[in-house]
């Protein structure tokens, strides 16, 4: 993977630099020695390492903007990270630039029912926002499967997304504001507790920003009240087709599921392995299908969604009787990436959308692929809205086959991007995909996100090398 | 006035400008924020009809100049509808485009999200002439930076957008509202903060204090409305006994509400958007300046009339900041709306961002100039 050329004036005086973190933040919040900075060399990508200069761990905003104000004076480049479980890369380092780590920024400062909304500082993690407020039975909707470390402040970042989003939406759709530390150390109030904002939707264009605009220092996100239940469903099939069929018909009913989940035969047997959910072993696809409502309103959808299942010849189909049950289809498949690392410890997980309908087709043609590249892969993804989550297997002590399971990921963004789709539904751009960017994008758009980067960071010091293409960061910078 | 029937076309007349464009569709929200001093004027009116829509994946195409009320027929006709029930404050005439450049959402908003929520992807033309594409026509989308959100609600100041995607909603199978009596705007909001704040999937909530009423809308299969409305309205009893409408009623309440109806007659127009809790206290402080409104979002979405003048402008803006909300002149006489902030002015340092911003798309500041703040 291309880097840019490391600022050699920054490198140089790395000891410096760190003495004069230290003079601006609490001793404690800078780490500036080796074994120290071992954990932060790389995030959810792993197949990339890259030791940074040195961290920060900021515990308010104050600290943030004497950061931001230090390195902007400086010239030093920043690399923003939540708890980096990014899948593309966007929290990897650079090796002259400072890590500003927002895990100790983790205080819920305000939760107001009657308004519907929580204020929290951007390293409250996903999962403690609805920990916060599930004992008035309120929830915060985006339920990324890495909820339980992923950050509110990388979920902003990422517009990240999860099984229930069909219903919900994902991260943009439940915000209502934020602050943003600007690279020149202002604090920019984005939004704020109400619904719409006048001007320009900053809150829309910093959301799924991957840290290149500033960085964030609050969330303001919306709660809503639990449903009454919920309860999952499975429909396994005998071909991907004929489940992606079926996809299309349940949407075009009129029933929206709160998530409509899709995983193909290699997924489902990694995934019945690790969680023991009565996943059928005999099915080709498998739907994970789950409704919310009243016990009766759950019933009547089910039944509703059951003949449309059945017009598809099944080849098996089970209704959740029990909580303790739709916990285990749950934790099936949020635990579908690990179950997969299972098989194979070294797989790269790939994240295109599709237009629904091109369901069979593009699930066609990756098989095909997957034969003429010799590399398993594994299909477990959010059918209702065609997320795709190929999982490429390979073995990362073979470069060879490294190589190839890359070769083989961007040939199935590239037909994402010909079926009309594109190449990033939620895990972001970040370094894996900033070089097909131009496979979505004519030189003249992506100049113009560039122009906007631009307008926020003029010298390009906001986590570089992610988003855009190297080239026109050497146009820019 | 250019009203060109191709994208190249427009592309090609804005590079050919010599001066400032007013950009429009039909021109319908012309009476809506600053008046723009432009010699020429460009109109997307021609760049008309929907170019995809797939019922199946609840996504529709559209170019720009397209009449919301032909999109709404074609999409009633297969059972389908837009989410953000877009009101009809402007008209019949009233364009995509122009709904999506001025973000404006109806009831639907509190639950379902507003329009910059379902705006896909959109084609434009930014000031230099550039023809742009940014997102695309599937759900879910964070390749490169969201400037289909940005453009959405940019009135035309950055970009002219010549197709949008969205995505669509089938329709309910029923809907019911449940009307609650002889409340004060305090009351009323209590009512629906309860109903919003319960497991029962309200997606309408509006108070209207002339009436002393208010409501709140459930839409899905009829067996589930009639549980839920049932269900919702036995747990708000301590605020009265609830009414409930049918299907029919409903939907025509709900539209009534959409297009403003029970706005009075005046001068001037507001729409303001605050916590909901907030909405009853500036229903209050305005009242004795002859400022009436009504609520919606549940309150937070504040519809209010009055006489146009900038002593009651500012008592509005007011009302408004003090709540920690936001406000947007809706209509106006040309003179009060060219010299008032007809939307809260921005802190310092975001301004010199937008300015920034600004010049990325149209660098000679030719597009919609002055539209929402003095150039
Ligand atoms: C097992 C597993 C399952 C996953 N499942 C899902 C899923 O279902 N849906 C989904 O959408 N994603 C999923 N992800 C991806 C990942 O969890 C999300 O992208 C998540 O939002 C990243 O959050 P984080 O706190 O780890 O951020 P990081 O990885 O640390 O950072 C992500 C990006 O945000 C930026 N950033 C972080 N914090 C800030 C801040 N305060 N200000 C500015 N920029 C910031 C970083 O620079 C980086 O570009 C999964 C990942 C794993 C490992």
């Amino acid at each position: 993977m291309l880097q840019p050329k490391p600022k050699s004036n920054v490198l140089e005086k790395r000891a410096e630099i760190i003495a004069g973190l230290k003079a601006v933040l609490p001793e404690r919040a800078v780490i500036g020695d080796d074994v120290s900075l071992k954990p932060y060399e790389t995030d959810g990508l792993t197949a990339y390492k890259q030791m940074p200069l040195a961290v920060v761990l900021p515990e308010d905003e104050a600290q943030v903007v004497a950061v931001m104000k230090f390195c902007h004076l400086h010239g030093i480049r920043i690399i923003p990270r939540g708890a980096g479980t990014s899948l593309s890369g966007g929290a990897l380092p650079l090796a002259d630039a400072v890590v500003i780590g927002m895990m100790r920024m983790n205080k819920i400062l305000d939760i107001n029912y009657a308004d519907r909304y929580a204020v929290v500082q951007p390293g409250v993690t996903n999962i403690a926002i609805t920990q916060a407020v599930q004992d008035e039975e309120f929830f915060y909707a985006p339920d990324p499967s890495s909820q339980l470390a992923c950050m509110i402040g990388g979920n902003v970042s990422m517009n990240s997304g999860g099984a229930h989003c069909l219903k919900y939406g994902v991260t943009a759709n439940n915000l209502l504001g934020l602050r943003l530390v600007t690279i020149e150390g202002e604090v920019l109030e984005i939004g704020g507790k109400q619904m719409d904002a006048a001007g320009y939707d900053w809150l829309g264009l910093i959301t799924g920003s991957e840290g290149q605009l500033g960085v964030l220092t609050e969330v303001t996100v919306r709660i809503l009240h639990s449903p009454e239940g919920a309860r999952a469903m499975l429909a396994g099939f005998a071909s991907n087709e004929v489940a992606g069929a079926c996809v299309d018909a349940i949407i075009s009913s009129g029933i929206i599921p709160v998530a409509l989940e899709f995983m193909d035969k290699p997924a489902i047997h990694a995934c019945e392995d690790f969680a023991h959910a009565g996943y059928p072993l005999d099915a080709e696809a498998l739907l994970i299908i789950e409704v919310e409502g009243s016990e009766t309103e759950q019933t009547e959808m089910l039944a509703r969604i059951r003949d449309i299942c059945a017009a598809y010849n099944p080849v098996s189909m089970r209704v959740s009787q029990t909580a303790e049950e739709s916990a285990a289809i749950w934790k099936g498949r949020k635990g579908a990436f690990g179950a997969v690392g299972r098989i194979s410890p070294d797989y790269l997980c790939m994240d295109g959308t599709i237009p629904t309908s091109q369901l069979p087709n593009v699930l066609k043609r990756m098989q095909a692929m997957s034969d003429e590249y010799g590399l398993k892969v594994a299909n477990i993804f959010h059918a209702g809205d065609g997320n795709l989550h190929p999982l490429i297997m390979f073995d990362a002590n073979d470069v060879e086959s490294f190589h190839k399971a890359e070769a083989f990921g961007a040939d199935i963004l590239k037909l994402c991007v010909e079926v009309g789709g594109c190449l990033t539904g939620e895990h972001g751009v970040g370094i894996e995909k900033r070089d097909l960017m131009s496979v979505q994008f004519t030189p003249a758009e992506l100049d113009q996100q560039r122009r906007i980067k631009t307008a926020f960071d003029p010298d390009w010091l906001l986590n570089p090398s992610k988003v855009f293409p190297l080239s026109g960061l050497s146009a820019a910078a | 006035m250019m009203t060109p029937d191709t994208e190249e076309a427009l592309a090609a007349a804005i590079r050919d400008a010599s001066g400032p464009l007013l950009v429009q569709g039909n021109g319908t929200k012309l009476s809506m924020l600053r008046p723009v001093q432009a010699a020429a004027m460009l109109s997307t009116a021609n760049l008309s009809g929907i170019t995809l829509y797939a019922p199946n994946e609840l996504v529709m195409s559209a170019k720009a100049g397209t009449r919301l009320s032909e999109i709404e027929k074609t999409l009633a006709e297969a059972g389908q509808q837009m989410i953000c029930e877009p009101p009809h404050i402007h008209g019949e005439n009233q364009t995509i485009g122009g709904i999506v450049a001025s973000n404006l959402s109806g009831p639907r908003r509190v639950t379902g999200g507003a329009i910059r929520d379902h705006v896909l992807g959109v084609r434009a033309v930014n000031g230099s002439g550039e023809i742009l594409k940014f997102g695309g026509r599937v759900l879910k989308n964070v390749t490169g930076l969201d400037v289909a959100k940005l453009l959405t609600g940019s009135f035309g100041t950055l970009a002219v957008m010549t197709e949008v995607t969205f995505k669509v909603l089938p329709v309910s199978e029923a809907t019911g509202t449940i009307v609650l009596r002889g409340l004060d705007a305090e009351q009323g909001v209590a009512a629906l903060s309860a109903g919003l704040g319960s497991p029962f999937f309200v997606t309408g909530a509006a108070y209207l204090p002339a009436e002393r009423k208010a409501f709140l809308r459930i839409e899905d299969f009829a067996t589930s409305v009639k549980y839920r409305t049932e269900k919702l309205a036995g747990q708000l009893s301590e605020f009265g006994a609830a009414e409930i409408l049918g299907t029919e009623d409903s939907i025509a309440l709900w539209r009534d509400i959409r297009d403003c109806k029970f706005l009075e007659a005046s001068e001037a127009v507001w729409r303001l958007s605050v916590v909901p809790s907030a909405g009853p206290a500036i229903l209050r402080a305005l009242a004795p300046l002859g400022v009436t409104g009504f609520l919606d979002w549940g309150g937070g979405l504040v519809n209010l009339t009055g006489p146009a003048d900038q002593a009651t402008h500012d008592a509005v803006c007011q009302a408004a900041s003090v709540a920690g909300g936001t406000w947007w002149l809706m209509q106006a006489p040309e003179p009060l709306r060219a010299v008032v902030d007809v939307v809260p002015p921005e802190p310092v340092a975001l301004a010199a961002i937008r300015a920034r911003v600004q010049a990325s798309f149209d660098p000679r500041g030719i597009l919609n100039p002055g539209r929402l703040r003095a150039a």
